[in-house]
């Protein structure tokens, strides 16, 4: 059987090759691209969520003006540098002081000069922030996203069913992301995709994510937000249109019935259990709502916000007692004797 | 305590015995807790803050082991946070000012020809207060209560229901502690900038570095109540249940955020302007010149502390506010790097027109050119929404402030420190162990620093304790924590050369670098009286000016000499001209029973024990009373009439 974690994985490696292949949305010399990836050390780009390489509209707007930036800098730093070795190699040993006062050269080089560029880079950095502030019409495909500690719950309205650190998102369409936070401020970035928003608790932000490629793209938490701040990720998945669809039409559907008498002795053990008081299950009578929804858990790419991957021995050592894992958490140690284990771990493996 | 071996010109034995009885402090151990004099004062500020720089490199050590490597276990979650929270913090508040006023106590009377500050008991008490604040907060992290929501302490994480603990009290308490010593210091320095000059140092006289002082103060004025505001809120939510962050019940979290930066951004200025003040100090004498375009530099250092009261935002890009007011911000933030600018240039130019003597200090000042360049960059993008929007929170912006941090503040002290060691110890310090040290410390900051921009590109966030292995990361991590161990080793090395100069270092003549500014033409280190006669400044570089040494050898007179007395001349704001001398105060133990009293207070607030609390407040009210109590002595002497 093949792993979810790996199919996510190779998926990804995938699209990486494929941008390669096909370059990115905005024109960038092939000498940046090797630059990049030099600097990557190795080449192999693999899954890096790298802002330098984007995946969509918005960070690709924001690459283009890094290049600008960057640029800028070195003909600058080279001026400066220049200047520098030049008092160092000729202006030592019996070099004759000189008094003169060029406040001319110093207010040019400091100041004209700076301040041409800088207006110029203002320009260009204006019609970037209002190209990313241009929010998509009330049409457009929307995802809900709540930020926990430290997770994140991720609903479309009108579908009735959760998941949690996975937004799926069709590919090619601007998709409007709803931020609410139900604790402490979060921020969502996705460096190939999109820059940050802050969520910010008692109110609601707005951002959009454009997918240019199937494939997915990692997201993570980029406001300190306590002792888990580290594993707080979440994957963006761009699928195109009826890959979406469908997958959002099983968001209300219940979750896959048990099949084997393991996976139903395991939902038995999660309904009855301490288990369905904070999570919910979709069809059955597990409905809590402090954690995530694990209605489709089984398919995820990961185990606690990408703090382990999410296979069979990951996922029963986080039942058994996830503080070792990702101390801190909300989710305390579970009571679970050890022929239960194995049928709770079939159970939500089954659920995709 | 050097001696001087032959009275200068113009000063009889008699008037230099007397100067010397009036000024003298015991060499007991009271003389030392009740010292008011500047110089010393100053050296503890340096040797305080020096040591709050080891505690904090060390806490940046163990996170840069920690993060060698994807998914380390050396520290714990609740550890990392704690660590990286008290490392900011103590760097920023208990390193970098300090050290810097440590600089400024030490320097600014003597570079200004005057005999002390014009406040000399409080300034004994803003370094009581300073040492006894750091000592608090440090004390928390053996507790494992340390601050542990980062520097810069966002609400609601901060408040009671999501952190429990003393953690982010002492935080609270800690900063409004240290705020009194701060702004006692501040205003000190305006005082004694503005009326105690030397007479004939017109406000255009004035060494850059003063001026740098000097701004800051006022920076630190208007900029630290908006800290302490938000401080108090914090406490008063967390502790007797007000709800000022709390936005399910009206408060608003963003208020916390607009209050810190307009005090943080601010504060970024109030720690890099002084050290800028430093460099224009060292170049004129390995320059063997004046620096470039002094009024430029002036309305520079003018302009950014008023600019910088207009950039707050962009630390909050990503919040969400209007764009409207982000374009503001941005076109704001973009104007402030000129000033920088400018006086980047005028330094460029002072090179390029003088003769370069290579010694330490210079190459300090080179490797602080180099860095803080390539941080000014990386500040400027900052400027650019958008692009702040995508780095903001990075390993990129940790990059960027380390450049200006390191680059623009710790460089120019190292270079000050090297500078001024013959003036502060009477020692010289061993050539080539600095140049060691230097080298280290710059390439270890590069390796350190560096490849943090481009991790923070590759999407890494900041503030994580461990992080998922990713090509782009795990190689650049292990790089930086390298780095940081070399930087570590070239540090040691510039403690290696402080203690070395003081054990074998040879004696320093007064002025071993031919300078250009007052404390040069003082004996090294100066007399407690820092002057034998006060000088009359001609011009600009009143060290390189023949009637200004003339006035202090033959043309001294009686009224610059003011050998009757602790006595220094107090001067007109804007020309120097004289208008009175007045009397200094004797040393006291009031700043340090004042400054006990309040640690009492502080503590006893942390631990909730009121009672405690109400009787140390009783007792600095009545000790600032004994203190202030007006002393009965006749009007002559205290120099009101005559």
């Amino acid at each position: 059987m093949s792993l979810p974690v790996e199919k996510a994985a190779n998926l990804t490696v995938s699209v990486a090759r494929q941008a390669r292949r096909r370059g990115l949305p905005r024109r960038r010399p092939p000498v940046l691209t090797a630059l990049s990836g030099l600097l990557l050390l190795g080449g192999c780009a693999g899954d890096t969520p790298s802002a330098l390489s984007p995946g969509g509209a918005g960070a690709a707007r924001v690459a283009g003006l890094w290049w600008l930036l960057f640029w800028i800098s070195v003909a600058v730093f080279v001026e400066v540098m220049a200047l520098l070795v030049w008092a160092l190699v000729f202006r030592r040993g019996n070099a004759r002081v000189r008094h003169g006062q060029p406040l001319r050269f110093v207010t040019l080089a400091g100041a004209g000069l700076p301040l041409v560029i800088l207006v110029a880079v203002y320009g260009v950095g204006l019609r970037d922030l209002a190209a990313l502030g241009d929010r998509p019409g009330p049409d457009a495909p929307t995802v809900e996203v709540t930020g926990h500690k430290w997770w994140w719950e991720v609903r479309y309205p009108g579908a009735s069913g959760a998941t949690a650190n996975e937004i799926h998102i069709p590919v090619g369409e601007r998709v409007k992301v709803r931020l609410r936070t139900d604790d402490v401020l979060h921020s969502f970035w996705v460096p190939q995709l999109m820059p940050k928003t802050d969520l910010i608790a008692g109110e609601t932000r707005e951002t959009w994510l454009r997918a240019e490629r199937a494939g997915s793209y990692r997201g993570q938490c980029a406001e300190y937000c306590g002792t888990q701040h580290a594993h707080m990720a979440f994957l963006v998945v761009a699928q195109s249109r009826p890959d979406f669809d469908a997958w959002l039409a099983r968001l209300d559907d219940p979750a896959r019935e048990p099949r084997t008498d393991a996976e139903r002795r395991g939902q038995r053990a999660f309904v009855q259990g301490t288990c369905a008081a904070c999570h919910a299950v979709r069809g059955t009578g597990a409905a809590g709502r402090v954690g995530p929804d694990l209605s489709n858990v089984g398919s995820r790419w990961s185990i606690g916000a990408g703090a382990v991957p999410n296979d069979a021995g990951h996922l029963g050592g986080w039942i058994a007692n996830s503080q070792t894992v990702k101390p801190g958490n909300a989710m305390p140690p579970q009571p679970v004797d050890a022929a239960q284990l194995p049928d709770l771990i079939a159970y939500l493996r089954s659920l995709e | 305590m050097s001696t001087t071996t032959t009275p200068p010109p113009g000063v009889s034995a008699q008037d230099l015995a007397r100067l010397a009885e009036h000024w003298a402090e015991r060499p007991t151990l009271r003389g030392w807790f009740s010292t008011v004099d500047h110089k010393k004062i100053g050296r503890r500020y340096l040797v305080t803050a020096g040591f709050f720089f080891v505690l904090a490199g060390l806490s940046a050590l163990v996170m840069r082991t920690q993060l060698a490597r994807p998914e380390a276990g050396v520290v714990s979650p609740q550890e990392y946070n704690q660590l990286f929270s008290m490392h900011g913090t103590a760097m920023i508040f208990l390193f970098a000012t300090p050290m810097l006023f440590g600089f400024g106590n030490f320097l600014v009377p003597l570079m200004i020809g005057a005999r002390d500050m014009a406040f000399p008991r409080l300034n004994a008490f803003g370094y009581w207060v300073f040492l006894f604040a750091g000592l608090f907060m440090w004390a928390s992290l053996p507790f494992g209560a340390a601050p542990n929501n980062g520097w810069f302490a966002y609400a609601p994480l901060s408040e009671e229901q999501h952190n429990p603990g003393l953690h982010m009290d002492v935080y609270a308490l800690g900063l409004l502690f240290l705020g009194i010593s701060t702004t006692a210091a501040s205003i000190n320095f305006i005082v004694t900038a503005l009326k105690l000059r030397a007479p004939g140092m017109s406000l255009n006289r004035v060494p850059l570095f003063v001026w740098a002082i000097v701004a800051t103060a006022f920076m630190v004025i208007f900029a630290l109540p908006a800290l302490n505001a938000d401080n108090a809120m914090l406490f008063l939510d967390r502790r007797f249940g007000t709800h000022f962050f709390d936005p399910s019940a009206g408060g608003n979290v963003l208020l916390w955020q607009h209050l810190f930066w307009i005090f943080g951004h601010p504060d970024v200025y109030i720690i890099v302007m002084p050290a800028l003040g430093i460099v224009s100090a060292v170049l004129p004498a390995f320059t063997r010149r004046g620096v470039v375009g002094y009024p430029l530099i002036v309305l520079s250092i003018v302009s950014i502390s008023i600019i910088s009261f207009g950039v707050w935002v962009h630390h909050m890009f990503a919040t969400g506010l209007p764009q409207l007011s982000y374009s503001f911000f941005s076109a704001a933030s973009t104007i402030i790097t000129i000033p920088s600018g400018i006086q980047i240039f005028a330094w460029l130019a002072t090179m390029l027109l003088g003769r370069l003597v290579l010694r330490v200090p210079l190459l300090y000042v080179i490797g602080f050119v180099v860095t803080f360049v390539l941080g000014g960059f990386t500040g400027a993008m900052f400027a650019v929404t958008a692009f702040d929007q995508q780095v903001t929170d990075s390993y990129f912006v940790v990059a960027h402030f380390h450049y200006v941090l390191i680059g623009g503040a710790v460089f120019p002290m190292l270079a000050g420190i090297y500078y001024w060691l013959p003036k502060i110890t009477g020692r010289m310090y061993h050539e080539r162990l600095g140049r060691w040290a230097f080298w280290l410390v710059f390439a270890g900051m590069h390796v350190t620093f560096f490849p943090m921009h481009l991790y923070g590109l590759f999407g890494m966030p900041r503030r994580v304790y461990t992080y998922r292995s990713e090509p782009g990361w795990d190689g650049w991590n292990l790089v930086s924590t390298v780095g940081s161990y070399l930087l570590a080793v070239g540090l040691l090395l510039v403690l290696v050369g402080v203690v070395h100069a003081l054990r074998r270092g040879r004696p320093a003549p007064p002025d071993p670098w031919e300078g250009d500014s007052l404390e040069w033409t003082t004996a090294s280190p100066p007399e407690p009286y820092n002057f034998p006669v006060q000088p009359r400044v001609h011009s600009l570089h009143p060290a390189w000016d023949e009637r200004t040494a003339d006035s202090v050898g033959a043309g001294a007179t009686a009224d610059r000499i003011l050998s009757d007395g602790r006595r220094t001349l107090i001067t007109s704001e804007l020309d120097a001209h004289p208008e009175r001398a007045v009397q200094m105060p004797e040393s006291t133990l009031m700043p340090l029973v004042l400054a006990g009293a309040l640690l009492i207070f502080f503590t006893s607030m942390l631990l909730a024990w009121y009672p405690v609390a109400a009787v140390a407040a009783l007792a600095v009210v009545a000790t600032i009373a004994v203190w202030l109590w007006p002393p009965r002595r006749p009007d002559e002497e205290l120099g009101v009439a005559r």
